[in-house]
């Protein structure tokens, strides 16, 4: 069986399944009991000085029938005195030695920093996460993700943390940023061991439009929140690859957060470069229960791929995330439909003729409900397949292709002009050939 | 969801329908929402091909989804009118619902039907106001008879601004959609209901307790000559006759009735018992056939449907069939009457024989004890009233003969459909054979 245990910074942990600073690990009976599931560690609800909450918190968006495919909160950091948070982190410990304890901090000033990180190591914190991606009121008070989108105020405080703790710091990085680089190499230069991303994404959930309030409503009025869940993924996916391929950013150890709710969402982080992955939105809709599905997928899949343990499978697709210009420009797929499996609801040929290339037509055999497709126009786009409710009806079958050829190949070769352009560019670019 | 009572007609309390539940009851929005998100949306889908009426049913469905329900009634109501009785009493199982993909998938079929009815029933209840009529023409319809075709007709009449009066002959309007229906899919009330939407719609008059015949001798009667003087067109919706008898000796009997009557007691009788029936043979192996058997059975009394060939032969739905099982109602087939058993002119039992190729085999006749006996063979057609209006002809079945494009009959001002043409459908097919009378009869009208 492969070792789903992880070292994090010289810190181990029983496997890389950790709860996000966030409602599920707001107390000490929540984390143990969370410990107690299968959880290998928690990232404490974030720690500072106690705020006053609104209600209501949440909101969430459904796709159909699926309830939560994303969740936000205008929920802020602890509400509960420190003292009761650092008793309450102390008695974890104790009684869960071996499971990751993280604070998670958000202060002003320096002073405060340095007592904070004092109290939180005492309170025998294994790492510290600075919070600098809440983009919700903490922001408005010049904390949170308004210290994640300026990276030289975030490489500031980063260096306070690092001189003040004796324990590994983690800077948890926001998505509300036009490049995630600059705030990425702002904790490198702030010599911090690692990175931890996505916070939530600023947004706004709906709008109440019998009461002409956006969502989630608190009376009156509303306030942009952070979104998560499931939908974040692909966004929190692309940002931990954007660093995890940086010379300087990719050597520190990641933890990637965002929309991660089973084994196959982790397996596809930690591919990514991730070293632990932390879950919030997954657990607040369905409760700590599922780590156990998480451990035992992830552990399976090891087994099934040879791989000895989880960081065998770190970082193995980083190099596989490229720019575009790499991309091979002779790379051909086609669209096959399984008449025995297709079932004729014909989404793929409306989804071809009016959102594609017009090259999925419905069969001109009377009765026969089964599309067509046009191999000779299809472009291999993938929608038909995307779209179409049965699962294996619908594969892209690889064309034989040229030897391969890039965009930056043509740049390289000086046949970068496709016909049909504008003259001046063509001739600009003679003129640079 | 507040229950509406119809306004303008009353059906007695304590009827026995009353006390047989709704098999299909109306969705909440939660129900509804969940089920249209069931939904693929197909494109040129199979569901629409197999509704007589060419309803659209993934956009309806759609719309459901999106929270937008007065538009998907719109949707269902602008192709049948009758949309809130047809979600109710079609048998989707062998059309809308019997076409969907899923069900080549291997998985449950949408529930067409259930949704159609919460788009139609709930906005009915909050905004009935859905259609406006043309203005009015000063063309006049009369409509013979106020079952489904005519309603329908009458209702797409009006919105074209055409004035329409029902001829119906007997207290209530709605035909079998108010007198027929097996209580557990449509009771009375929802049907009147419906039938009183329908009258907001336009111009729409009715008489009730007029008969049309060839030459009225009384003030309950209307000549045939005497309609098409006094309008520019004339619909006959005229339904099928009384149950046909099965000519078997004790047929005359108390407590054996005829299938169709059996159930309009049960629908609007007030105060109807059926104490000391214990036992009840049903005769017949069609719907209605199926209905009374599988009513009665929710009556707690004991079913047994006689049926002179297989159950393969049977005309009634599989679906309905096995419904009715399912509540207790047992099938003896390639079994034929030959005797009622009467003691004290009532009926104790029926004296059946074995049939071979649907014919009794002498020497295997035995009794089956019954207090109850509902004859299912058919109904009379060749109904004398379309005889009154001339050129209209029937065909060898007695049949209302049309031209099946128009549904025009042999004369020129009088149109047809329903029952009396089809011999015995859906409400569905109802509503679409009035859909092509009434394309051709406002082209009539107009001078087109």
């Amino acid at each position: 069986m492969a070792d789903l245990s992880i070292d994090f910074c010289g810190i181990r942990s029983p496997n890389p399944f950790w709860l996000a600073s966030a409602p599920p690990t707001n107390t000490g009976d929540q984390v143990m009991r969370a410990f107690d599931a299968g959880w290998g560690g928690a990232v404490w609800k974030t720690l500072g000085n106690p705020i006053v909450n609104v209600s209501s918190r949440f909101g969430g968006i459904n796709l159909g029938n699926s309830r939560l495919m994303g969740l936000n909160n205008i929920e802020l950091i602890t509400d509960r005195p420190l003292e009761v948070n650092f008793r309450e982190m102390r008695e974890v410990k104790r009684r869960y030695p071996r499971n990751t304890l993280i604070a998670s901090l958000m202060v002003e000033t320096k002073e405060e920093w340095k007592e904070i990180i004092q109290r939180s190591e005492d309170a025998g914190a294994d790492m510290l996460e600075l919070n600098f991606g809440c983009p919700h009121g903490m922001c408005e008070r010049g904390m949170g993700s308004a210290v994640g989108a300026e990276p030289n105020v975030l490489e500031e405080l980063a260096r306070w943390a690092v001189e003040f703790a004796s324990v590994p710091v983690i800077v948890k990085l926001t998505p509300n940023v036009g490049d995630i680089l600059e705030p990425g190499e702002a904790a490198v230069r702030a010599g911090v061991p690692a990175l931890s991303l996505i916070n939530t994404v600023k947004s706004i959930m709906g709008v109440d439009l019998e009461r002409m309030v956006p969502l989630p409503r608190v009376g009156d009025a509303s306030t942009n929140g952070g979104y998560c869940g499931p939908a974040v993924k692909p966004i929190a996916l692309h940002l931990l690859a954007q660093l995890a391929r940086h010379p300087q950013c990719g050597k520190l150890a990641i933890s990637g957060i965002g929309g991660i709710a089973n084994w196959r969402d982790a397996a596809e982080f930690i591919a990514l470069g991730a070293s632990s992955v932390q879950v919030c939105t997954a657990v607040m809709h369905y409760g700590y229960r599922i780590v156990e599905d998480m451990i035992e997928g992830l552990s399976d899949f090891l087994d099934e791929r040879g791989m000895k343990s989880v960081s065998e499978l770190r970082g193995r697709a980083v190099p596989q995330f490229r720019d575009w210009g790499e991309l091979d420009l002779s790379y051909r797929v086609v669209a096959r439909i399984d008449a025995d499996k297709c079932i004729g609801c014909q989404l793929c040929s409306v989804a071809c003729q009016d959102g594609a290339h017009q090259c999925i037509h419905p069969s001109k055999e009377a009765g026969n409900r089964v599309p067509v497709v046009d191999e000779a126009e299809c472009i291999g786009c993938n929608l038909c397949q995307l779209v179409c409710p049965v699962p294996g009806c619908i594969s892209m079958a690889e064309v034989s292709s040229s030897p391969r050829e890039s965009w930056n190949d043509r740049i390289a070769r000086g046949t970068d002009s496709v016909p049909g352009g504008l003259e001046t560019t063509a001739a600009a670019r003679r003129k640079g050939a | 969801m507040r229950r509406l009572e119809p306004q303008r007609w009353e059906l007695p309390p304590d009827r026995l329908e009353q006390g047989i539940e709704d098999k299909k009851p109306l969705y909440d929005a939660a129900e509804a929402t969940a089920e249209a998100h069931r939904c693929l949306y197909c494109v040129d889908a199979p569901c629409i091909q197999a509704c007589p009426t060419d309803i659209d049913i993934p956009t309806f469905i759609r719309k459901i989804g999106t929270g937008n329900v007065k538009g998907a009634a719109r949707t269902i109501l602008s192709a049948n009118l009758l949309g809130q009785s047809c979600a109710q009493v079609c048998p989707v199982e062998v059309l809308c619902a019997g076409a969907c993909v899923y069900n080549e998938w291997e998985r449950e079929p949408i529930a067409i039907g259930r949704l159609q009815r919460y788009a139609v029933e709930t906005t009915l209840a909050r905004s009935p106001q859905l259609f406006q009529a043309r203005p009015a023409t000063g063309k006049k319809v009369a409509l013979v008879g106020s079952g489904p075709a005519s309603l329908a007709a009458a209702g797409m009449l009006a919105l074209e601004g055409h004035t329409c009066t029902l001829f119906e002959r007997k207290a209530l309007p709605g035909g079998l959609n108010t007198l027929g229906i097996a209580p557990y899919k449509l009771k009375g009330p929802e049907a009147l209901r419906e039938v009183e939407w329908l009258f907001s719609l336009g111009r729409i008059e009715l008489r009730t307790g007029v008969e049309v015949v060839k030459q009225a001798t009384g003030p309950e009667q209307v000549s045939a000559s005497e309609l098409l003087d006094s309008h520019d067109a004339v619909f006959l919706g005229l339904g099928l006759g009384a149950d046909s008898r099965l000519g078997v000796p004790g047929e005359e009997g108390a407590g054996i009735h005829g299938a169709t009557l059996l159930i309009e007691r049960l629908k609007t009788e007030r105060g109807l018992k059926l104490d000391g029936v214990r036992r009840a043979v049903v005769i017949g192996g069609g719907n209605t056939a199926l209905d009374i058997a599988h009513e009665l059975a929710l009556l707690d009394v004991e079913v047994s449907l006689v049926y002179r060939r297989s159950e393969q032969e049977m005309g009634g739905y599989a679906h309905e069939l096995e419904a009715a099982r399912v509540d207790g109602v047992r099938l003896l087939q390639n079994r034929q009457p030959v005797e009622f058993v009467l003691r004290e002119g009532k009926v104790a039992a029926v004296r059946l024989a074995a049939t071979r190729e649907g014919r009794p085999v002498p020497g295997t006749e035995e009794e089956l004890q019954a207090e109850l006996v509902a004859v299912a063979i058919g109904q009379e057609r060749k109904p004398p009233v379309a005889l009154a209006f001339p050129g209209v002809e029937l065909d060898e079945r007695g049949r209302v003969k049309v031209d099946s494009g128009t549904h025009r009959t042999g004369h020129p001002k009088v149109w047809s459909g329903g029952d009396c043409v089809n011999g015995g459908k859906e409400v569905v097919n109802a509503v679409a054979e009035a859909k092509l009378a009434v394309r051709d009869m406002h082209r009539h009208l107009m001078g087109e």
